[in-house]
């Protein structure tokens, strides 16, 4: 399971990278590596106004439909419209591939996000628990 | 609550299938990715385990009488080592079940049924036996194999005794052997692709897994639950529960072909003459995207923002590369060329109705 060190990350398995006032959303290998080969996103609105925690954008794999969550409050500022097209770049590299930028209006949200450690422990417990 | 696990799954750990629960059975949903599993069958050849369906033994002089009293279909028709789809339906035209029978004999048939049907299945045909007819829940006593694909033949002649080409298009025989394991192979399967299906004793099971796997070489590679899925909707082929239950009879289901109302007295078929008759008020259509997203099974499909029928199956088609879907709507929305809304996350994605829209069965023609 590949988990970078310079990211953020959420218990719903996705990725934040801050970069000054904007940040990066994406979803993690874990993410993408249990939902299966993806066939389809749903990318939010350009100047939309999104609030932690609501669903920012849609992912779906041949057998399953997953919502992102955004883990911060504030505007998106850009789409990855290529995923539109080529949904499955969230299977071939989910990092290097975000899913929309958002302009970070309450900094302190960040501060309820995992580091890589600890995501990597929480993955960690999560797959624990599927094998009972 | 434990997980029923097949004879093969053994095979599945080695193999790193992703195990899930399906409906109790603990059973691959993919090994390598849904999309390649599903290229694989249609380009080349791919191994299933299916030894989760059920298996009925019908046995005893009055079987044919009876079984043509069950079902829909015209079981007098068939002729010995002759395979046939039927729906099974309840007195009011709702569907028990879809199965496919297989003649040994006029004294002897096996009932090949759907997995999660398979208890409920054996009670109600048990309780509608004639008298003198055996009935016998033996799902236990097989293994059942799945080789799809154009090359599914070629791979399994090389460790066969027998010529295979003589198994016509829905044709068994009963005693062949595969690797000198004893097996009822048929011309069957639910890919849209040629191929076989394989019932044999569960103590070989990983014996002739792995000799088919090994016949094969980089033709065959195991294929999952997701696969099996995708590739029987791709080729329209229905699923219980979907396209068809107890509420939804098989001619609103577009299963009419295999519904004999010519047939003498059977199970459902005053029912289903008065459907007939006064046409169904729902009907099944096929159906293309036209806006971005993927129609699911149970969608709302709405007209002018007002309900008139679901989605039985949708999905992304990864032969065709499209979003297409089969929904069972009210009959005067059913026209060529339709517009329909499908209810994606409460909002109306449009839709239009087509035919031809699945993919061409690559199976051999009948006779």
């Amino acid at each position: 399971m590949n988990i970078p060190n310079d990211l953020l990350y959420t218990n719903e398995h996705e990725w934040i990278r801050v970069n000054g006032e904007q940040a990066y959303l994406g979803i993690t290998d874990f993410a993408q590596h249990h939902l299966g080969d993806i066939v389809f996103v749903e990318l939010p609105e350009p100047d939309a106004e999104i609030s932690v925690g609501e669903s920012i954008a849609v992912v779906e794999s041949v057998k399953a439909v997953s919502s992102v969550y955004s883990p911060v409050t504030g505007m998106v500022t850009e789409n990855n419209e290529e995923l539109e097209n080529s949904p499955e770049l969230l299977n071939e590299d989910p990092y290097a591939n975000h899913i929309a930028v958002i302009s970070i209006s309450n900094p302190d949200e960040l501060n309820s996000l995992m580091s890589p450690e600890a995501y990597a422990a929480f993955c960690a417990q999560q797959e624990q628990e599927e094998e009972i | 609550m434990t997980l029923k696990k097949t004879p093969v799954y053994a095979m599945h750990l080695k193999y790193h299938g992703k195990m899930v629960d399906f409906g109790g059975w603990d059973l691959p949903v993919q090994y390598e990715g849904i999309i390649k599993e599903h290229h694989q069958v249609r380009s080349k050849a791919g191994l299933f385990d299916v030894s989760h369906m059920g298996e009925i033994d019908v046995k005893g002089e009055k079987s044919e009488e009876f079984l043509q009293h069950l079902v829909t279909n015209n079981v007098k028709k068939m002729i010995n080592n002759q395979v046939q789809y039927t729906p099974m339906c309840y007195p009011n035209g709702g569907v028990v079940d879809d199965l496919l029978i297989y003649r040994y004999s006029t004294s002897h048939y096996l009932l090949v049924v759907n997995a999660a049907n398979t208890a409920k299945d054996y009670e109600w045909i048990f309780e509608n036996a004639f008298e003198g007819v055996t009935v016998k829940n033996v799902s236990a006593d097989y293994v059942q194999l799945a080789i799809q694909g154009p090359l599914a033949q070629k791979i399994l002649q090389k460790i066969c005794d027998t010529d295979l080409e003589q198994i016509k298009y829905y044709y068994f025989l009963p005693e062949v052997h595969l690797a000198g394991i004893s097996c009822l192979i048929s011309r069957t399967g639910y890919t849209g692709e040629d191929g076989m299906e394989i019932y044999f004793a569960p103590e070989h099971a990983e014996k002739l897994w792995e000799a088919i796997l090994q016949a094969g070489g980089n033709d065959i590679t195991p294929i999952g639950l997701g696969a099996r899925d995708s590739l029987r909707f791709e080729a329209k082929l229905p699923l219980y529960g979907q396209e068809m239950d107890a509420d939804i009879s098989p001619l609103e289901a577009g299963l009419g072909f295999f519904v004999k109302l010519d047939n003498d007295d059977f199970i459902g078929r005053e029912a289903l003459i008065r459907q007939k008759a006064s046409k169904p008020g729902r009907v099944q259509v096929e159906f293309q995207m036209l806006e971005r997203g993927i129609a699911r099974s149970h969608y709302e499909v709405q007209k002018d923002g007002q309900k008139i029928g679901w989605v039985t199956s949708g999905a992304f088609a990864p032969s065709l590369d499209k979003n297409i879907g089969l929904a069972l709507i009210d009959r005067k929305y059913a026209e060529d060329g339709g517009k329909l809304d499908i209810m994606i996350r409460s909002k109306p994605v449009k839709a239009q109705i087509g035919k031809g829209l699945f993919y061409q069965k690559k199976t051999r023609q009948k006779g």
